[in-house]
């Protein structure tokens, strides 16, 4: 396989990466050097390098045309605008969770919280890009020690230190399993470079080894990232770490953590285990094996997340199955992948978590705010919010609407865009499932709407303060949950479209 | 397939006006409650003005017409697509001229967060009109669901003060109305999604227009199997709005529930949304599954007129009454779309009209005298007549012309759908029959419902104060039945105009089903 050698693209390739570190040294030595009071400071600082960072890399170059081209640093990253879309979505994550930190005294004068933040991003960031198993590896760990640590974050409080360690022992178990998975592929087939003609991929294809332990070795990797994306039934850690932790690392897990896993299970698919427009002429095709596998993950995933999310009362476990149920909906345009034509199921997977970073960082920052007004996290106290702070309630009822699908907000183009492709791949009983689902998962939403604007309250008469920075990021999250569905839907589904295709060259 | 943007049309000036009023009310710093009424009052009217613009702009010869096209999400093959045909533009006309007596309406009724309610009025009417206008099944779609949150909130929020049992447990009957009304609406409406995902995926676009030419043309065909399947998808969403007969529970918990000008826009305009998509998507894309099934929606209809004005009859809480009337005058409207004859689709689109006028009118009336007496119960009153002369006088004529009194607009939209079902191809003579006996049991409940309310002496000590109408005193309810009286009077009378309007599109519409029927019945 020939390689990029160029110096300049190989530059580019890693450019935000770089930028990333750079930006964690200073954050680093700003926490160093400044007095306590001044250290909130610091999380503004990182928030909006992160923030112009994700700006800049929409302009960053990638090489087009051919996967030679692409492949950069000796095969370990691949540079596409599959790639460049996802670490997008990661850096507006790492930025909101960021800001939405700041609020919680627990974390806004320390600096190493927004250094472990954007070392999981530098993780998550080269999970995205990733085409070798080593990478893969490198990246997919660096991005859990940071967020085990993030999840223990608070030390003196005991569910934080309980979900830490919670968090760390399960991942571990998982990672074991990945590993697994990836030594047996290695002992097959002696590379670790998932593309090109002596690729794992094509040496797959090619059906020159026995089938069983190539399913085991499959078997090991879904379970592995299954893992990460909190699939059914590998999600027992979700509902203990999302309660446990601080409010903002438990945003920032649900949705960058998840979004990398997602670019790094779709391409991992795609290139590992090749359906037949990707291995014309191929002896075995494995694609027949693992769509109807990650079919079945997918209606359960949904399935159990939404009727389990239906008896919560905690509004973090709440959002926690919710977040299951919607690894599920996500799971429908993996499995759609294999079979539609110009990757629309990648594209609806990446349109999907680009809307759904936006929208519970939206939930959790107004979380946040509830939680530092009241010290309540129970769905009930939650009574007469549209009273005590109406623009509050109007934020996490944009947020609850996006994630129930219901239009203008942007979640409604996410479910649309899956179910068309679940549609378009001709898995017609998969969207059936997926839209019984989005009517089960409709009632919970509802009813924590039902409860801020109608149930009565004992301290209706008392306001909740909401800080002005919060109210202008979780002011400019809903917007743009608003805008995505309406009049930006248009860039961000033609860039996700783009990055679906390059899938396939 | 690509389509070429165009100009701006009035279509969407009629359609975004009420935007403005939303934005206002959203970001405005400083309102009384008296100016958000009139703020609201008058962006509905301009509103309303729009659409007049937009009427005299119309031209019967010609199918849809002042089209506007934009590219939104070409990716996905979707387009910014409105217009309007002699069919949508009378529905249209319907909801800008409802919203300013919704506003009336809640004048003085709605005291608590005046803003936020007028807010989700204006945005109900972006929705509304939306579903009338647009010509992109995705833009649809967006609309109707829309269509559902403010309404969600206006019953949840401003509803009714009554409790339910929910099994065992007391619980707010507002809230369970509420929830009933979205979770049922929702649970059709999604399954109609998965039927545009279909037709969109074979026809690789979402345009209303485009899919109708190839569906025309003999260029997209269906088995019979798949386009029955597809008829269902559209149907159970549609007939669950409209509401028919046996999916219309969550309509009376709904109507009671809802505040008065909640329950005018629900029986106005938006059960119209239902019967709009029948004729709209139903009987276009699908043809050959409408006339399979048309004798078991007839019969359905039939069931539905007869069921509601039976039950209508059992009511003693007025707003019941006009609540279940509603189930029973649906099932004209339903009949006459399934009649699949000119007549018989005329004569549902008018009366689509009909009865958002006088079921609105009814629902105005119930709420007023709410508002003084809190009680709906009928026997509460009694010789009202002697007190409110005036208000009386207008209840007589809404509640005839909801009758179908000859001379009223509801004698024109019944009689033509009537006259249509005898004449149908599709329907045997029996189910005109029946649905005959269905108006004669509307003189009955209505009748009686009036003669307990109005005539006679006055029973009850307390109703010797109420408030008659001024123009002093209350010009927002005199007004409002006003406008209402009027429109009344003008279909009843001369309905020449609105059905020349509709000739065109509907004229279009048979042909096509009569070919369809043509080839059927050879």
């Amino acid at each position: 396989m020939v390689f990029n050698t160029d110096v300049t693209a190989n530059f580019w390739a890693v450019a935000p990466e770089i930028a990333l570190a750079i930006i964690g040294l200073i954050v680093l030595g700003l926490d160093l050097y400044s007095r306590e009071s001044q250290r909130r400071d610091v999380g503004y600082f990182a928030g909006f390098l992160l923030l112009a960072l994700a700006a800049a890399t929409v302009f960053v170059p990638t090489p087009d045309g051919s996967l030679s081209e692409q492949l950069v640093l000796g095969g370990m990253l691949r540079h596409d605008q599959f790639t460049q879309i996802f670490r997008t979505m990661i850096y507006i994550a790492a930025a909101l969770t960021c800001f939405i930190a700041m609020g919680d005294n627990r974390m806004r004068y320390k600096g190493e919280f927004y250094l472990l933040v954007i070392v999981a991003t530098i993780g998550a960031s080269l999970l995205a890009g990733a085409s070798d198993l080593v990478m893969v590896f490198v990246a997919l760990e660096t991005l859990s020690i940071s967020l085990y640590a993030l999840a223990g974050f608070v030390r003196d409080d005991a569910r934080s230190a309980e979900s830490g360690l919670k968090y760390f022992l399960i991942g571990s178990f998982a990672t074991g399993f990945t590993l697994y998975g990836f030594s047996l592929l290695y002992g097959f087939t002696g590379a670790t470079q998932i593309y090109g003609p002596d690729g794992i991929g094509q040496q797959l294809a090619a059906g020159k080894l026995n089938d069983a332990p190539i399913i085991v070795a499959m078997m090991m990797i879904v379970v592995g990232f299954g893992f990460k994306i909190s699939a059914v039934p590998f999600h027992f850690w979700t509902p203990d770490v999302y309660e446990g932790s601080p409010t903002a690392m438990t945003a920032f897990v649900s949705v960058a953590s998840k979004a990398a896993s997602f670019a790094v299970l779709l391409r991992f698919m795609l290139a590992v285990f090749p359906p037949e427009k990707l291995a014309v002429g191929a002896a075995a095709d494995y694609s027949e094996l693992w769509v109807p596998l990650i079919s079945v993950l997918a209606v359960i995933t949904m399935t159990i997340g939404n009727v389990v999310a239906l008896v919560q009362k905690n509004i973090k476990r709440l959002l926690a199955y919710s977040s299951i149920a919607q690894a599920g909906y996500a799971l429908m345009g993996v499995a759609a992948i294999a079979t539609t034509d110009g990757g629309q199921g990648a594209a609806s997977v990446a349109f999907y978590m680009f809307m759904y970073i936006l929208t519970n960082i939206l939930a959790f920052g107004c979380i946040i705010v509830f939680a530092n007004a009241t010290g309540s996290e129970t769905i009930a106290d939650f009574a007469s919010l549209g009273r005590r702070n109406l623009w509050l309630a109007m934020f996490m009822t944009i947020a609850l609407l996006s994630l129930g699908g219901i239009p203008p907000a942007a979640g409604f183009i996410g479910k649309f865009y899956l179910f068309r492709a679940a549609v378009d791949a001709d898995l017609i009983l998969l969207a059936v499932a997926g839209v019984l689902n989005s009517i089960i998962a409709l009632y919970y939403y509802l009813v924590i709407i039902k409860v801020m604007f109608v149930d009565p309250s004992p301290d209706e008469d008392k306001d909740i303060p909401m800080p002005a920075n919060y109210a202008w990021v979780l002011g400019a999250a809903s917007l743009a949950v608003v805008l995505l569905g309406t009049v930006l839907a248009n860039p961000v589904i033609d860039w996700a479209t783009q990055a679906g295709l390059e899938l396939f060259i | 397939m690509q389509l070429e943007n165009t100009g701006v049309s009035i279509v969407s000036a009629v359609l975004f006006s009420p935007l403005v009023g939303v934005l206002v009310l959203l970001f405005w710093p400083r309102l009384t409650d008296k100016q958000v009424r009139i703020a609201t009052l008058i962006n509905t009217l301009v509103t309303f003005a729009f659409s007049l613009l937009m009427l005299s702009q119309f031209d019967s010869s010609k199918g849809m017409q002042m089209e506007q096209v934009d590219e939104w999400i070409a990716g996905l093959g979707i387009y910014y697509h409105v217009g309007v045909d002699g069919i949508s533009i009378w529905l249209v006309m319907l909801t800008t001229f409802i919203m300013p007596i919704a506003v009336l309406a809640s004048w003085t009724g709605i005291e608590e967060k005046v803003r936020l309610f007028h807010g989700f009025l204006l945005l109900l009417e972006v929705a509304m009109v939306g579903v009338f206008v647009s010509l992109d099944l995705f833009l649809f779609y967006i609309f109707w669901e829309v269509s559902l949150v403010p309404m969600y909130f206006m019953i949840g929020m401003w509803g009714s003060k009554d409790k339910v049992d929910f099994f065992g447990r007391e619980m707010e009957a507002r809230i369970y109305a509420a929830v009933k009304f979205f979770l049922y609406t929702v649970a059709g409406s999604i399954l109609m999604l998965l039927a545009i995902l279909y037709v969109g995926n074979k026809a690789e676009t979402f345009d209303f227009m485009l899919i109708r030419d190839l569906m025309r043309s003999g260029q997209l065909v269906f088995t019979e199997e798949t386009e029955r399947l597809l008829f269902v998808g559209f149907f159970i969403a549609f007939a669950i709005k409209v509401p028919v007969w046996p999916l219309h529970s969550w309509l009376p918990d709904a109507h009671v529930q809802a505040p008065t000008a909640g329950s005018i826009i629900l029986a106005g305009v938006l059960l119209k949304l239902g019967t709009y998509g029948l004729v709209r998507y139903n009987l276009e894309f699908f043809p050959n599954a409408a006339i399979d099934f048309a004798p078991y929606i007839g019969a359905l209809a039939v069931i539905g007129i007869i069921y509601g004005a039976w039950v209508s009859y059992a009511q003693t809480d007025v707003k019941k009454l006009v609540a279940y009337s509603s189930v029973s005058h649906l099932g004209f409207v339903v009949l006459g779309i399934f009649a699949m004859n000119s007549a018989g689709i005329q004569g549902a689109v008018l009366q689509m009209v009909n009865h958002g006028v006088s079921t609105g009118g009814l629902f105005l009336l119930v709420g007023m005298l709410y508002e003084r007496r809190h009680t709906k119960a009928i026997n509460a009153f009694g010789g009202l007549w002697k007190i409110m002369p005036i208000y009386s006088g207008f209840a007589l004529v809404i509640a005839l012309s909801s009758m179908g009194l000859p001379g009223l607009n509801g004698f024109v939209g019944e009689f033509t759908i009537l006259v249509g079902s005898a004449g149908s191809d599709t329907l045997d003579i029996w189910y005109t029959v029946l649905a005959t006996i269905g108006i004669i049991l509307a003189a009955v409940y209505i009748l009686f419902m009036f003669n307990k309310v109005f005539m006679g002496p006055v029973t009850k000590q307390e109703n010797q104060e109420l408030e008659d109408l001024t123009w002093g005193g209350n010009w927002y309810e005199l007004s409002a039945l006003v406008a209402l009286t009027v429109v009344i009077f003008v279909i009843g009378l001369y309905p020449k105009p609105f059905f020349e309007l509709m000739d065109g599109a509907v004229g279009d519409l048979v042909a096509q089903l009569d070919a369809t029927l043509q080839v059927a019945m050879k």
